[in-house]
């Protein structure tokens, strides 16, 4: 059968098969639920966004008319269910244009004719490539970044994706200099570079561009007269400085730049937690692209009934600021909340000011400086602390002992047990390890005591354990459901 | 501009084509029955507007699913979360079986073996994506729907090659076309993936007969290659004969569970049956697990929104609803379909014989100028801009014989399709052919009804070799 297949359907390009998902699948197995199953795995590798349904759930109680199924919206049915015109709803539009607005504080505007549909931010990003380059062709993408995009981006485009390395050194921000060494060294190689893509915030550092490190992007990607696609979906996660700056802001005032290189994906899946409804946005610059991409959405439209509720929900001015100060208050609360539960225990996370999750750093706790540590590090915390986070190399990291742990897809409590059994694995291992350390800190200011405490995290690796860990095979699952994570 | 793909600057999505033409013409002067009455009636369209009022009808009794509710209880927040590209396992079994539902439950559809996908659209590029390569070709018998040469062909690099049906037998496919199109792809240097049919036809509004489906049956067979059969109007049949899907072929001929199963896939979508196109429910159906695996990643591309999953599941679940749905869109259908037809024989207009669909084959060589498509463009422009009717030309669905049209006749009210018959036939009788008519009307209907009549018998008889299933 492979043969009467084309190669897309019998690769493994969709890049499923990395270990990434073998977290998920312990989950799917075993998941954590706080009666029926309190022993099972807790999931922290699905950066979603819980904190704020019971606003919307009050919205939608408030507002029956907003549901084309209601008694009071029903005369609208008809009209909504034979709606498939590929331009959207024009109150859909504008709904969705004035909330970007609003995320952006007002500061810039964003024209309704330009907002396009799309199946989710997925659907939006892979249009752009479509529309932006051809099979072969690259796109320049700074580590670590998202691990669907070697999905989204390649797999049915045939684009090819260029990392740009990012290091610690400097939290992970991608330089002037990376950028110029990798376009070199690619075109050097004869590969055609169409493009850079940034997601702002980023996924999965969590943390979002200043002014001066977006300027210079776009200066590299205007002085080589190629794209910028900025995936902004995390913008209203934002909750310290710098504050929250879209590339709309910078192409404002850099008025000398190429306007038709500047695209921006956007969704309501991460800032509203509405992943379920597939509501996914590409902003062009460019009108022939706008147009394409017009056209393509036909692949992936937004349901007109989810049209017609956004419409409703999203020109509720009110509700909207209200729930842009929440959202951006509780992402707050739930990351002092984790953070400062990790330090407690002497574990660190990047300095981050946005997203649904922290890079955590156990580096310390590495047998060595390499991905294979990594990975065996990462199997023992799914298979032994039973919470799925996800390892720095799923992200394309350049080093090892970097996590991603999620935090706003569950309840306080739930989060609770995760911190302490991230607790007992840190301490009781270290406890196994050094008996005579007395260096468990709880005080934020005795910071030379922390700093030797962090020294002795290394887990025993000698134990059995670990050895098993090793060796098991990749986990099977029945099923492996690939979310937006 | 040499900064975008190609894909950009060609013009593979399709849109220059008639078809999305008069569709533009209509969006600038829409037809209003009170603020604007001289505006253009969309005939265009295969949109089924007939049974809204029975869904409305549901919702107000089933206020739970209406508005996101289980045993009273919100499921609001899980709702919003669920993007599982497997899509709710009970909106996919009552998909699964609505479809068996609909094939009188002759056949049985596994629900795992369900893609769900963001309308048919979507289900038929997937496909695409999974059977063939850039450069590879599918065989289509014509005149086919034209959204398919963006569908198929655009972002996958596929090629199509026609399956040239004619008039003379009533479009119907045969073993020679078959062949002529697999040499004609064999002359070009297209590796030939398989044949995609849709079943009942846009544009003809006719099902296929078991005689076209043992035929694509067999060839599939002999050339190892796959078969799509896209059946999104099978809820439409009205006529007399039950509609006859690949299944039913499969399972009659014993070729459930074998190697030639794995290459027979159906297409589904709610959008023509249920009139829900603004909801984007498709659907892929594939006995092969390869078929399905990747399609079901490639989903994430388009799923369905689970707002509409949960609603629709529990619709279809309602079996007294889909029974009683299914039976009435028939009957109403069937009604419409005669006030177009009888309407258009008082103008002199004859139509292919339909049994299905939400339009008709409609037959205006007649009044061509010349037997050129230069002529029926010529008079399709008159149509839309001076009769101002959006219809679509059979040169738009890549019809081998000018002078065909598509005409649809379920997305307006029956004032409305009486008005434009009635500008139809004001128009005609100003044609030569028309003036014609009104001379010798008695004389010309009655070799009008010899020709449908003759049409008709030459169908039956045609197809006659097997007991006529029609």
């Amino acid at each position: 059968m492979s043969q009467l297949l084309s190669k897309l359907a019998s690769s493994d390009k969709h890049g499923e098969a990395s270990p990434y998902f073998d977290g998920w699948k312990a989950y799917d197995n075993n998941p954590y639920h706080p009666t029926h199953n309190p022993h099972g795995v807790i999931q922290m590798g699905l950066a979603e966004n819980q904190l704020c349904s019971d606003l919307i759930k009050e919205w939608i109680r408030k507002n029956p008319q907003a549901s084309i199924c209601t008694a009071e919206g029903i005369d609208s049915f008809s009209d909504i269910a034979v709606f498939q015109d590929y331009h959207g709803l024009k109150q859909f539009r504008q709904a969705i244009a004035a909330f970007m607005e609003r995320a952006r504080g007002g500061r810039v505007s964003f024209e309704v004719e330009r907002v396009v549909m799309s199946g989710g931010a997925t659907g939006a990003n892979e249009t752009l490539m479509f529309c932006l380059a051809d099979p072969g062709d690259a796109f320049l993408v700074p580590t670590p970044y998202y691990a669907a995009f070697d999905r989204d981006l390649r797999w049915r485009t045939g684009i090819r994706i260029i990392p740009v390395e990012c290091n610690s050194s400097n939290n992970f921000q991608v330089t002037k200099q990376a950028l110029e060494s990798t376009y070199l060294k690619a075109q050097e190689t004869g590969i055609k570079i169409k493009g850079l893509i940034i997601a702002n915030p980023s996924n999965p550092l969590g943390t979002s561009l200043d002014r001066e490190t977006l300027e210079s992007l776009v200066s590299f990607i205007n002085d080589k007269q190629i794209h910028l696609v900025c995936d902004e979906i995390y913008a209203a996660t934002v909750f310290a400085e710098p504050k929250f700056i879209s590339v709309a802001e910078i192409i404002l005032e850099m008025v000398h730049v190429n306007r038709d290189l500047i695209h921006i994906v956007y969704s309501l899946s991460k800032d509203m937690g509405l992943p379920g409804f597939r509501v996914g946005v590409v902003y062009s610059y460019n009108d022939v692209v706008v147009s394409c991409a017009r056209k393509m959405s036909s692949f992936g439209l937004v349901s007109s009934q989810i049209q017609s509720f956004v419409a409703a929900m999203l020109s509720d001015q009110r509700f909207v600021d209200n729930i842009l100060v929440e959202v951006s208050k509780r992402v707050a609360k739930r990351h002092h909340m984790f953070t400062e539960g990790l330090e407690e225990m002497g574990i660190s996370c990047l300095r981050s000011n946005a997203g649904l999750y922290v890079l955590m750093d156990l580096r310390q706790m590495l047998k060595d400086q390499t991905f294979e540590s990594e990975i065996a590090l990462w199997r023992v915390i799914i298979n032994k602390v039973k919470i799925n986070i996800s390892p720095g190399s799923s992200f394309h990291c350049s080093e090892p002992g970097w996590f991603r742990v999620c935090f706003a897809n569950m309840d306080e409590d739930t989060l609770q047990i995760g911190l302490e059994r991230i607790k007992d694995f840190v301490l009781g291992d270290k406890a196994s390890k050094n008996k005579n350390c007395n260096c468990i800190c709880n005080n934020k200011r005795e910071n030379k005591k922390r700093k030797s405490f962090q020294k002795n995290l290394k887990l025993s690796f000698s134990s059995m354990m670990y050895d098993e860990h090793v060796r098991s095979p990749k986990l099977m699952s029945p099923h492996s459901p690939l979310l937006r994570a | 501009m040499k900064q975008l793909s190609t894909k950009v600057t060609s013009n593979g999505h399709g849109q220059d084509s008639s078809y999305f033409l008069g569709w533009e013409e209509y969006e600038k002067n829409p037809y209003d029955e009170i603020k604007n009455p001289n505006g253009m009636i969309q005939m265009g369209l295969a949109e089924n507007q007939l049974c809204f009022d029975l869904i409305e009808s549901w919702l107000v009794k089933n206020p739970d699913a209406a508005s996101l509710k289980r045993n009273g209880q919100s499921i609001f927040r899980e709702l919003a979360l669920f993007q599982d590209y497997h899509g709710m396992p009970e909106f996919k079994k009552a998909m699964a079986e609505f479809m068996e539902e609909i094939r009188g439950n002759r056949v049985t559809f596994d629900p795992k073996n369900i893609v769900l996908a963001a309308g048919s659209t979507s289900a038929n590029e997937t496909l695409m994506f999974c059977l063939a390569e850039p450069g590879d070709a599918f065989l289509l018998p014509t005149p086919y729907y034209p959204g398919f040469d963006r569908d198929l062909k655009w972002r996958t690099g596929a090629e199509i090659v026609p399956i040239h049906c004619s008039s003379s037998n009533g479009f119907q496919i045969t073993e020679s076309a078959l062949q002529q199109a697999y040499q004609q792809a064999e002359k070009l240097d297209l590796k030939v993936k398989g044949v995609l049919v849709t079943n009942p036809s846009n544009p003809l509004g006719t099902a296929l007969t078991r005689r076209e489906l043992n035929l694509l049956v067999d060839f599939i067979t002999s050339k190892n290659i796959h078969l799509i059969s896209d059946e999104i109007y099978s809820g439409t049949m009205f006529g007399f004969e039950q509609f006859i899907s690949v299944m039913d072929v499969l399972k009659d001929k014993k070729l459930e569970n074998t190697e030639v199963s794995k290459r027979v896939h159906v297409v589904y979508s709610l959008s023509k049956d249920l009139g829900l196109p603004g909801f984007r429910v498709g659907a892929i159906y594939s006995n092969e697990e390869m078929i399905v695996s990747a399609a079901t990643k490639m989903s994430s591309f388009g799923l369905v929104s689970s707002q509409t999953q949960y609603l629709l599941s529990a619709l279809l679940s309602d079996k007294k609803f889909t029974s009683q749905y299914l039976e009435e869109n028939q009957k109403r259908l069937k009604s419409r379909q005669r006030r177009l037809v009888s309407g258009l024989e008082s103008a002199g207009i004859t139509c292919l014989r339909s049994n299905a669909g939400l339009f008709c084959w409609v037959d205006m060589r007649h009044l061509l100028d010349t037997n050129t498509f230069e002529a029926e463009l010529d008079l399709w422009k008159k149509i839309v801009y001076n009769v101002k009717l959006n219809i679509s030309p059979g040169s738009s669905c890549h019809c081998t014989e000018p002078g065909w049209f598509r005409v649809c006749f379920a997305n307006m009210s029956e004032d409305t399709l009486d008005l434009a018959l009635k500008r139809l036939k004001t128009f005609v009788e100003s044609t030569d052919c028309g003036r014609m008519i009104s001379r010798s009307s008695h004389e010309r209907l009655k070799s009008l009804r010899k020709k449908t009549v003759s049409n008709w018998v030459f169908r039956v008889s045609w197809t006659d070799r097997v007991p006529d299933e029609r």
